[in-house]
């Protein structure tokens, strides 16, 4: 799987779980939490669609690991490795 | 045979717009079938009936707002009739008028209209479920860009109206602060065992199987409303009418601005495993303004949890015709003293809001001191 795959499930999973997002104007070092208002079932949210689409289990541990999209996109690559 | 009316969610809506019909004449319906989405201040609600049998005729057409208490269908519930032999003719039908009263749902639009929309929007449109003919475009020469579908999703968030939810939020809250004279208690609470169990119980569970700490207050709340009497109920007419079954209002928050609490039914004797999913489903259904009836109006007592990002304590306002709220605030490391040491433990706060019409502070705190022994044992909740 490419970064660039490993990107789209990440910002389409993103989009699943809050709609309004724009995705064109995210900064990818901003904290998501904060800039859209995801809360835990938000994030489990998130945590249950990355693991239906890439087959990634996020342990409960690794969620701060999530909080930018910058960092989440690293994360799940260096776990897909 | 029985008339099926426009239902009424709460003491504040006055009239329903037929969305949507989900059955057809002919169909066999049983209690609790969701038969058509009606369009509130509290977004599009799905309508479940009471009664079963056949619908033999739909009165409303979808567009058409009507008052409370309209008839809407007709269902034959097979019981015979005696009284009356010809039920059509002592069946109102809603004269098509009605409809001239609001603005038609679907404004005519010129038939063809050519407008240049960008590939990307185009799938967005489709996704988000976005009328690309209702939206302006600014990319070059007014093609709709994704941006311009971005936006417009934005100000609908799907089938929730946020300033009529707003609306709905001021009555009820007005009405509350009118009539509910409160009085609030809270309470500091230990979590280091529930937040011990919850990392333990999670760590070999799968995301879709994990249980979030929201769900261990909700139980613990619930099962402690269950054990005294004065929170759990409704106060109407005068009087305090206490409920059997507790069935929690959850306090969901709308992304750009909105409340609502629909009921999760019986929540006490629910396990956490199924209160998280009926949890889950709730909170997906809220924010897409996919709600039921009943849910709407079920709600015995309200539990709010502010999540991690909230601030350390809530001051509840209490639903109407409810008594109670209880709040929960975010969960904070804060320093306990234990034995003769003080350690940094996470903790939180539980706020209640009661009606001093049903309940005293005496029973309020007793309430509040077992919602903190149950979250000592979550193993047992």
């Amino acid at each position: 799987m490419t970064i660039n795959e490993i990107k789209t499930a990440f910002f389409n999973a993103l989009s699943n779980v809050a709609p309004e997002i724009d995705l064109e104007g995210l900064d990818p070092d901003q904290d998501l939490r904060d800039a859209f208002d995801l809360d835990s079932m938000d994030i489990l949210n998130l945590t249950i669609e990355l693991h239906e689409t890439l087959f990634v289990d996020i342990p409960e541990a690794d969620l701060p690991k999530l909080t930018t999209a910058a960092g989440a996109v690293d994360y799940l690559v260096s776990r897909l490795a | 045979m029985a008339e099926f009316r426009m239902p009424s969610l709460g003491a504040d809506m006055e009239a329903g717009t037929l969305v949507e019909w989900l059955k057809a004449p002919g169909d066999i319906i049983t209690r609790g079938d969701i038969i058509a989405v009606i369009e509130t201040q509290k977004g599009a609600i799905e309508i479940e009936v009471f009664e079963s049998g056949e619908l033999t005729e739909l009165l409303v057409k979808p567009g058409t707002t009507v008052p409370v208490g309209t008839p809407i269908a007709v269902i034959n519930s097979g019981e015979p009739e005696t009284e009356v032999e010809h039920p059509q003719v002592v069946l109102p039908k809603i004269p098509p008028p009605q409809a001239a009263s609001t603005p038609s749902p679907e404004p005519e639009m010129p038939p063809y209209r050519t407008v240049k929309v960008s590939p990307a929007a185009r799938r967005l449109a489709s996704e988000r479920k976005v009328d690309i003919t209702k939206i302006a475009g600014t990319g070059p020469g007014g093609a709709i860009i994704s941006k311009d579908v971005i936006a417009n999703v934005s100000i609908q968030p799907r089938g929730l109206d946020l300033a009529e939810m707003r609306k709905a939020i001021a009555a009820a809250m007005a009405r509350s602060k009118r009539e509910i004279p409160h009085y609030y208690l809270s309470h500091t609470v230990d979590l280091t065992q529930a937040s011990e169990w919850l990392v333990q119980t999670n760590a070999d569970r799968l995301p879709a199987e994990r249980l979030l700490m929201g769900a261990l207050f909700l139980k613990a709340t619930a099962l402690a409303i269950a054990q005294r009497t004065g929170f759990n109920g409704h106060f109407t007419d005068g009087a305090f009418q206490p409920s059997g079954p507790v069935h929690t209002g959850v306090a969901i928050s709308i992304r750009g601005g909105g409340l609502v609490s629909p009921a999760l039914r019986d929540t006490n004797t629910l396990t956490l495993d199924n209160l998280m999913v009926k949890m889950r489903d709730l909170v997906n259904r809220a924010r897409q303004g996919r709600l039921r009836s009943s849910e709407i109006t079920d709600a015995t007592v309200t539990i709010s949890s502010l999540g991690e990002r909230g601030v350390e304590r809530l001051y509840g306002v209490i639903y109407p015709p409810q008594v109670a709220l209880v709040g929960f605030g975010r969960v904070t490391r804060k320093p306990v003293v234990v034995g003769d040491a003080v350690l940094p433990r996470p903790t939180v706060v539980v706020t209640l809001a009661a009606d001093h019409r049903v309940s005293d502070g005496q029973a309020g705190a007793r309430l509040l001191a077992d919602i903190d022994t149950l979250l000592q044992k979550p193993e047992t909740l």
